[in-house]
C-alpha cells in the first residue's frame, strides 16, 4: 500500500484497474453490512411460524336455537402479540347457523373473503350483507349471485365440535367449539393463514 | 445500458456530478491522514439504516419500550446483532469525529476560506452528541433512565432552562412523551438537520477542496481510486471493529426503568462520563459552573478558533487547546473510572495501609462509594437478567409492561425489598456468590439460608452462635441462648460429643421443618422419622421449652419455634418482631414494618410486600 501511494499517481496508472476494482468491492461491503443486518431483522417476520389454530369454545349449544338464523358470537382467547401476553378477550366474531333439527351449528367467520371487511346481520335482515364492497351472503353462506358476486368464494366455514363439559357444580353441559382461523381473502380457494 | 445512463445524464447532470466526485484533485495525491471524514459518513449512514430497521420494531412509550428492545434483543432474529451494530457505531462516531476535529485543527482547515465549513462541522458535532444523549434513553432500562434524568435535570440550571427541561421531556416528571419526544430528536429531527448540515458541508468541501498537507512532495491524483481505495480500507476497519463489538460484547439492556428504584450505578455512555466526573468537582451553588458554564464556554473557544487562528501564535493557541482539552477529557475520565472501579483495582485490606490517617481515610471513602457502585451494578445486572427472564418465559410480559411483571415477582422484588429494608443491619451472603448482596455495615445476623438445616445448625454450633453471622453483632451476643449453647453443646465430655452432634443434626431438622422450605421439601419427606426424633429431643432432652414455645407447650422467653421459618411466621414476625410470640422484651433494634393492623397507611410496608419478602427469604420462586 505505502509502496503505491508513494509514487506519483496518475489516472491512466497500471495499477489503477486494480485498485479501482478493490475501492469498489470495499464501497459494496460497507453499504451492505448495515443493510443485510437490518434486513435479516426486517424479514424475520416471514421466518416466524404462527401458533395452529385450536378448537375455542363459543357457548352452550341451548343458547344457538334451531331457527336456522344467524347469532353472532365474540371469540375469546388469550393472545400473544410480540413481547404482550394478554389474558382472554375477545379477538374476533363467528356467526353460528342452527338448521331446523340440527344438533350441530354451521359456523362462519364474520370476516369477508373478498377484502377481510366484518360481514354485518341484523335481526330481521334476510342475508348477510358485507358492509364495503356489496358482497351479500345467504344463511348457509353461499354467495348471493355466485360469479357475479364481488366476493371470490362463500363464507369461510370453520370447523365446529360440540363437546359435552362438565361444570364445576356438576352440571353437563353441551358446548359449541369452533376452530378459529384466519383465511387469504380476494381468492376463489380458501387458504389457512399460518 | 450506456444509452440508458447517457439519457438519464444528459436530462440530470448525474454523471457530470458523480465524475467531478470521483476525479476530485487530490493536490500531494492520495494520504491516510484525509480518510476521518469519510468514516464519519459512513458511520453516519449505518446509523441511517440500522436506525431506520430498529424503528420498525420499536414503540415509545413507558410500557412498550423496554419491552420492544428487549424484544429486539432477545427475541427477533439478528436483532441483538443489528442493535449491537447501532450501539457501537455511536460510539465509534464519537471516537472519529474527535479524530476529525483533531486533524483539522492542527493542519489549520479551519483557516480562510474554509472558516464556515469549521463551524458547520462544529454543529455536526454537537448534533451527534444530542444524537447520543437522546438515544441513550430509547430502552428505557435503568441506566438510560437515572443517566438522562440527570442530564435533563442540569438543563434546568441553565437560565430559562427549567422551560427547556420540561419540553424536552414533556412535562414536569418523565413519562411518554419524555420518549416520544427523545425519539422524534433522535430518530427525525437530529437527523434530518445532521443531514442538511451534512450537506452543506460536503458542499463547502467540494467547493474549497482538501487542505492538502505537503502537496508540494509529492504529485497530484485524483479522488479515485487511490483515495477512495483508503477511504474504503479505513471504513472497513471501522466497520469490522463495530460489528466484532456488537458480536463480542452486545448492547447492554439493563432492568426496566423504575422511577421508585434509585440506581446507584447511573452513569452516562463512556463519552460523557468526564463531564460525569466533572461535576464532581463543582459544588453547591457552582454546579451551574461545570454544568454550563464551562461546557459553554469550550464551544466558543471552539467556535473562535478560525478567528484566532489569524493571529501568528493563534492557531498554536488553538492546537494547544484542543489536545488540553481532549488530554482533560481523557483525565477526568479516566478519574471518573478510577472511582468507580476503586475497590476492584485497589482492594487492599485496612492492616496494609500505611500513612497518615487522612490517607486512610481518604482510601475507606473511595472503597465505600465504589463498593456502593459495583454493589448497584450486580443488583441492577440480576434484575435485568431476571426481567429478561421472565419475559422470555411462556407468560410473557402483561399488558401493564415489564416493570410491573418485576414488582410482582418475588425473586426481583423480594430482593430488592431486602436490599432497601433490610441490608441496612441484616448481611447476605453464603455459598451462591451471585445471590450475595453487598452490606457496607452488617450488624445483625446473616439471612441467607434462614431456617434451612445448615443455617439453624450453625446456630446450634457453640463456636459460631456469637460470630459475625448469627447473634455476634446483636445485643444478643450475651444473651441466654447463645449461653446454652456453649454451655450444652460446647461443653461436652469427649466420649459424649458424637452423640451430642447427632442429636443436634436432629433438632436442627426438626426446627427447618417447621418452616416446610419448598428448597428442603423432598429431603423432609425423606427424613420424616429422624425430625420426628427432633422433635422429642427439642422438647426433652435439650428442654428447648424452659424458653421457647413449640407445638402448644413452653415457655415465652425466646420466640416461639411453632412453624420457625415457615411463611406466616416470619411475616408475622417482620411486622412485629415485639409481638409476644417473638422477642417482647429482648428485641434488638430490629423496626416493626407491619404493627397497625388497623391503619395500614401507617406501616412501613404493606402486607402483600412484607408477603413478597417471606416467599423471597424462603426462596419461593
Amino acid at each position: 500500500m505505502t509502496n503505491t501511494a508513494k509514487t506519483p499517481v496518475t489516472k491512466a496508472d497500471a495499477g489503477a484497474g486494480r485498485r479501482s476494482f478493490f475501492a469498489a468491492i470495499i464501497g459494496f461491503i460497507i453499504g451492505l453490512v448495515p443493510l443485510a443486518s437490518g434486513l435479516v431483522v426486517f424479514l424475520s417476520p416471514l421466518r416466524r411460524k404462527g401458533r395452529s389454530a385450536e378448537f375455542v369454545p363459543i357457548a352452550t349449544l341451548d343458547v344457538v336455537p334451531d331457527d336456522g338464523l344467524p347469532h353472532r358470537f365474540p371469540v375469546i382467547q388469550a393472545r400473544e402479540d410480540a413481547w404482550n401476553r394478554y389474558p382472554p378477550a375477545p379477538i374476533g366474531a363467528v356467526y353460528l347457523v342452527r338448521p331446523p333439527g340440527s344438533g350441530v351449528p354451521i359456523a362462519f367467520t364474520a370476516t369477508c373473503p373478498h377484502a377481510g371487511c366484518f360481514i354485518g346481520y341484523r335481526v330481521g335482515d334476510e342475508k348477510f350483507q358485507c358492509p364495503c364492497h356489496t358482497s351479500a351472503f345467504q344463511f348457509d353462506g353461499l354467495r348471493i349471485g355466485g360469479n357475479q358476486s364481488v366476493a371470490p368464494r362463500d363464507m369461510d366455514r370453520l370447523d365446529v365440535e360440540v363437546r359435552q363439559t362438565t361444570a364445576e357444580s356438576g352440571l353437563s353441559l353441551d358446548k359449541v367449539f369452533v376452530k378459529f382461523q384466519r383465511f387469504q381473502t380476494g381468492r376463489h380457494e380458501k387458504t389457512p393463514l399460518a | 445500458m450506456k444509452q440508458l445512463l447517457d439519457w438519464i445524464g444528459n436530462r440530470t447532470g448525474a454523471g457530470d456530478l458523480l465524475r467531478a466526485g470521483l476525479y476530485e484533485n487530490i493536490p500531494g495525491g492520495a494520504r491516510w491522514r484525509y480518510v476521518w471524514g469519510s468514516t464519519l459518513v459512513l458511520t453516519f449512514f449505518t446509523q441511517l439504516i440500522t436506525g431506520m430497521f430498529l424503528w420498525m420494531a420499536y414503540s415509545p412509550s413507558t410500557q412498550t419500550a423496554w419491552e420492544s428492545v428487549y424484544y429486539i434483543e432477545h427475541q427477533m432474529q439478528g436483532g441483538s446483532l443489528l442493535r449491537g451494530i447501532h450501539h457501537f457505531t455511536a460510539s465509534a462516531m464519537v471516537v472519529l469525529l474527535a479524530l476529525h476535529l483533531m486533524q483539522v485543527v492542527i493542519d489549520g482547515a479551519y483557516r480562510a476560506p474554509r472558516e464556515f465549513n469549521f463551524w458547520i462541522g462544529l454543529i455536526l458535532m454537537l448534533l451527534v452528541l444530542g444524537l447520543a444523549l437522546t438515544g441513550y434513553l430509547l430502552p428505557w432500562d435503568q441506566k438510560g433512565f437515572w443517566a438522562t434524568s440527570v442530564a435533563t435535570n442540569l438543563t434546568g440550571l441553565a437560565p430559562g432552562g427549567e422551560a427547556v427541561r420540561q419540553l424536552a421531556i414533556g412535562g414536569t416528571n418523565y413519562g411518554h412523551h419524555t420518549l416520544t419526544r427523545f425519539f422524534a430528536l433522535h430518530a427525525g429531527l437530529l437527523p434530518a438537520l445532521l443531514m442538511f448540515f451534512l450537506v452543506l458541508h460536503l458542499a463547502l468541501f467540494r467547493r474549497h477542496g482538501i487542505t492538502a498537507h505537503r502537496a508540494k512532495d509529492r504529485a497530484a491524483a485524483t479522488l479515485w481510486p487511490d483515495q477512495a481505495l483508503k477511504d474504503g480500507v479505513a471504513c472497513l476497519a471501522v466497520l469490522a471493529v463495530v460489528v466484532g463489538l456488537a458480536l463480542w460484547q452486545k448492547a447492554e439492556l439493563g432492568a426496566p426503568a423504575d422511577p421508585a428504584s434509585p440506581y446507584a450505578a447511573a452513569r452516562p455512555e463512556w463519552y460523557f462520563l468526564f463531564l460525569f466526573q466533572m461535576l464532581k468537582h463543582f459544588t453547591g451553588a457552582q454546579e451551574f459552573i461545570g454544568a454550563i458554564f464551562i461546557p459553554a464556554l469550550v464551544v466558543l473557544v471552539l467556535f473562535l478558533m478560525p478567528l484566532v487562528g489569524r493571529w501568528r501564535l493563534g492557531h498554536r493557541f488553538n492546537a494547544a487547546f484542543l489536545l488540553t482539552l481532549f488530554g482533560a477529557a481523557g483525565f477526568l475520565t479516566y478519574q471518573a473510572l478510577h472511582e468507580d472501579y476503586y475497590a476492584t483495582w485497589h482492594n487492599v485490606e485496612e492492616s496494609q495501609l500505611a500513612g497518615d490517617e487522612k490517607a486512610i481515610q481518604r482510601h475507606r471513602d473511595r472503597l465505600a462509594a465504589s463498593r456502593d457502585f459495583l454493589s448497584a451494578r450486580h443488583e441492577a445486572r440480576l434484575e435485568a437478567e431476571r426481567a429478561i427472564a421472565l419475559a422470555g418465559s411462556p407468560r410473557k410480559i402483561p399488558p401493564t409492561g415489564a416493570l410491573s411483571m418485576l414488582r410482582a415477582d418475588i425473586k426481583a422484588q423480594g430482593r430488592r425489598l431486602f436490599r432497601d429494608h433490610c441490608t441496612q443491619c441484616h448481611a447476605f451472603s453464603g455459598t451462591d456468590t451471585n445471590r450475595n448482596m453487598y452490606v457496607a455495615r452488617p450488624s445483625a445476623s446473616n439471612l441467607y439460608g434462614f431456617a434451612t438445616r445448615q443455617w439453624i445448625a450453625g446456630l446450634l454450633d457453640p463456636q459460631r452462635i456469637d460470630g459475625d453471622h448469627y447473634f455476634g453483632l446483636t445485643a444478643h451476643k450475651d444473651g441466654e441462648m447463645v449461653e446454652w449453647v456453649k454451655e450444652n453443646i460446647g461443653e461436652v465430655d469427649e466420649e459424649d460429643r458424637a452423640g451430642v452432634m447427632a442429636e443436634v443434626e436432629l433438632v436442627a431438622a426438626a426446627l427447618s421443618a417447621q418452616a416446610k422450605l419448598k428448597v428442603q421439601a423432598e429431603q423432609d419427606q425423606r427424613d420424616a422419622e429422624k425430625i420426628a426424633q427432633g422433635e422429642a429431643l427439642l422438647k426433652d432432652d435439650f428442654a428447648c421449652i424452659e424458653c421457647h414455645r413449640f407445638g402448644g407447650e413452653g415457655e415465652r422467653e425466646g420466640p416461639d419455634l411453632t412453624g420457625y421459618g415457615s411463611w406466616e411466621w416470619l411475616v408475622a414476625f417482620i411486622s412485629s418482631p415485639e409481638h409476644e410470640r417473638f422477642y417482647p422484651e429482648t428485641n434488638d433494634r430490629m423496626p416493626s414494618f407491619a404493627e397497625h393492623l388497623d391503619q395500614p397507611q401507617r406501616n412501613t410496608l404493606t402486607q402483600e410486600q412484607i408477603g413478597i419478602l417471606a416467599d423471597w427469604l424462603r426462596s419461593e420462586w
